[in-house]
């Protein structure tokens, strides 16, 4: 789960971690106060989006008068930020953070991150900020120092030092830095964080760190445990289609293919979006509904797909494993009806009692294209959705 | 031979009263699987489909020699569960549970670094369907019929993928030495890598099929592994060519983050490492079939 970069700074600032005084705003007329009690000449107005690089897409403004902060709030908020992250649709701004200038010396960046190669968390910085992790990696490769986190020792004050003199700050700001990543470590372990970056972190003219942004990626597996940060999810950045199928505990992504895709299993649906796509299709949705394949959920799948309206073509591809296929038949035949459905429907049964699954769709009278194998049945997606 | 698992493998169910441990241990040992107890914290000293039930591991262990475990525990206890296991001297745990934290598994992963390798505990998992020796024992929920005994190593990530797997290798007479599922988590017991190599050295596997997918670094870790040191063939097939980047694709773990992470330059890297690519998902039973015709 992500947060807003209000959000990050927020919890960040209970660990140690220095930001600049801001004020949150969802009205022009607030943000106008926010600039007028704000300490500062020059204030930013960031737009609150989930997504990185909004200062590239137009989504965070410089503003010295009253009159500026006014026409930058008129112009971002109840719009739609599109940055290389969001894609197309991009993502709506309903909330301004206004924020005091600051005098910077040097950008840095900083991050913790789950490392799935040394399967433990690995803290990663670079003197040069500003630049995304990835132009990093690309542009300025030796710039960038991991340090290794044992999960039982934690973070230790040597290798904070370590990272802090790499980062050839200066001598006034080590002891300041120590003490932010040890902050940060904290944080990320004790709210279940999958990653926490922030770039940039800034070294001001008077030797102080502050963190100029701030973005937090929480474990979705470790929510249970973190009902205050849960209550920070915010379902207008997210699909509505997504947003919709969670609540029904299923997982959907949305695409812009015309191929509408029920499967059970995550392994399983990528293989039949690829192919859809190796038989020249393009699936319109990834959907897992999960092992279990109760008429209920296959219903609310249906609902799901359907919804999006440039489906075409329907596959349904289950695999029985500790189901049997006669009941998932049973669960289609009972929902089918329902849907109201007007386009074709291709349906591959396979594994336990597969005879018995194919023959009670048969037998139904309803309207199914049956197929035998995954390539026949994207096959069959592919050539109806052409029609 | 196999790995991992065989018929002889005395097996415990962690968590066998509840609804769900119940279900797969039944399944478990009408496939011939020798499960001699199972463990509920609170009901030590009762029997559950005729098995003795314990309340710790370690007593289970001591009372029946258990040398392996299942963990049917949810999300919440299940790192706690196979650390219990792993303290007790169990070699081999599978973890099905889906939704683990990343952290606690972390832990787990740094936990089993106190005993020596000889005695460390081998965790499959979590989030997998689990490990099958076909004809012989499986501990995990897959459905054991599907699966036909033979000489090709299955490792895979997901589930019903691995189920298909099987069933298209049937078609074509090719069965299993072991199949076992390392699960979709970010952070899991053992790698592609990690079964590699016990496929490498164990007699009866002939051919390993490799069943991975976006996100993370553990085909990449497997493919340098196999350029170096495989002594059979390997086939691969890799999931989600057209997963978008950035996005959690149904398994926590599938997802692009970053370089190397996505299905294509994944293929790429196999592919350069001699493992022989199966072009779609329909193609893993005749691709396998192919590759054992000119090698074997």
């Amino acid at each position: 789960m992500d947060i807003h970069e209000y959000q990050a700074k927020e919890i960040l600032s209970n660990y140690d971690v220095q930001i600049l005084e801001g004020k949150l705003a969802v009205k022009t007329s607030e943000a106008v106060d926010a600039f007028n009690k704000i300490d500062s000449d020059i204030c930013v107005v960031k737009a609150q989006v989930h997504s990185g690089a909004r200062g590239k897409a137009g989504g965070i403004i410089l503003c010295k008068t009253e009159e500026e902060i006014k026409i930058a709030a008129d112009k971002l908020l109840g719009t739609y930020l599109k940055t290389i992250q969001t894609g197309e649709q991009g993502k709506i701004i309903e909330k301004l953070y206004i924020e005091s200038g600051c005098d910077i010396d040097r950008e840095i960046y900083l991050a913790f991150v789950m490392d799935r190669g040394s399967q433990r968390i690995v803290m990663v910085a670079s003197a040069e900020g500003g630049m995304s992790i990835e132009e990093l990696a690309v542009e300025k490769p030796d710039s960038i120092k991991k340090i290794e986190i044992d999960p039982v020792v934690g973070l230790t004050s040597f290798q904070a030092r370590e990272m802090s003199f790499a980062l050839e700050l200066p001598k006034e700001a080590i002891a300041k830095s120590v003490k932010l990543l040890m902050g940060c470590y904290k944080a990320m372990v004790e709210l279940d964080m999958n990653m926490l970056e922030i770039n940039p972190l800034v070294l001001t003219g008077d030797k102080n760190l502050i963190a100029l942004d701030a973005k937090i990626s929480f474990d979705d597996n470790a929510l249970f445990r973190h009902p205050n940060i849960h209550a920070l999810n915010d379902n207008t950045q997210k699909d509505p289609r997504e947003v919709a199928a969670s609540k029904d505990d299923l997982s959907y992504i949305g695409l812009d293919g015309d191929i509408g895709c029920i499967i059970n299993g995550a392994g399983l649906a990528m293989a039949s979006m690829d192919m859809i796509k190796y038989c020249g299709g393009e699936p319109a949705n990834f959907l897992d509904i999960g092992g279990g394949a109760s008429p209920e959920r296959v219903g609310k799948a249906f609902e799901l797909v359907l919804a999006d309206k440039n489906v075409k073509a329907m596959l349904v591809n289950v695999y029985a494993g500790i189901n049997r296929c006669d009941w998932i038949a049973e669960g289609l035949v009972q929902v089918i009806p329902k849907v109201d459905l007007k386009i074709p429907l291709i349906v591959r049964l396979s594994g336990t009692n597969v005879e018995e699954g194919i023959k009670i769709l048969k037998e139904s009278g309803l309207p199914i294209i049956l197929a035998d194998t995954l390539k026949d049945a994207a096959q069959k997606a592919v050539d109806a959705a052409k029609q | 031979m196999s790995v991992l698992l065989n018929k002889n493998t005395k097996v415990l169910v962690q968590g066998i009263t509840g609804r769900i441990g119940n279900f797969h241990a039944e399944e478990m040992i009408a496939y011939g699987t020798n499960v001699v107890a199972g463990v509920t914290p609170g009901k030590g000293g009762t029997t559950h489909l005729g098995k003795p039930v314990f309340n710790t591991v370690k007593e289970a262990v001591e009372a029946t020699g258990a040398e392996a475990t299942i963990v049917f525990v949810p999300a919440a206890a299940a790192a706690d569960g196979i650390m219990e296991a792993a303290d007790a001297g169990i070699k081999y745990a599978v973890s099905i549970t889906d939704g683990i934290p990343a952290h606690d598994m972390i832990k787990v992963k740094r936990y089993l670094l106190r005993y020596k390798k000889e005695e460390r505990l081998i965790l499959t998992g979590p989030n997998c369907a689990g490990t099958i020796t076909p004809g012989e024992a499986m501990i995990g929920i897959m459905p054991g019929h599907i699966y036909m005994p033979g000489d090709v190593g299955v490792i895979g990530r997901s589930g019903t993928l691995g189920y298909e797997a099987a069933s298209q290798m049937k078609e074509e007479g090719i069965g299993i030495s072991t199949s076992v599922g390392i699960g979709g988590d970010p952070v899991n017991g053992s790698s592609h890598k990690d079964i590699l190599e016990l496929f490498n050295e164990d007699d009866k596997t002939k051919a390993v099929m490799i069943i991975g997918e976006i996100g993370g670094p553990q085909e990449a870790e497997a493919a340098e592994y196999v350029q170096k040191n495989m002594k059979k063939p390997v086939v691969a097939y890799i999931a989600g060519l057209t997963a978008p980047k950035g996005r959690t694709m149904g398994h926590a773990g599938a997802i692009v983050s970053g370089k190397g992470e996505s299905a294509a330059e994944k293929v790429e890297l196999l592919q350069e490492a001699g493992i022989h690519i199966v072009p779609n998902p329909s193609e893993m039973g005749s691709k396998m079939k192919e590759v054992m015709d000119k090698h074997l």
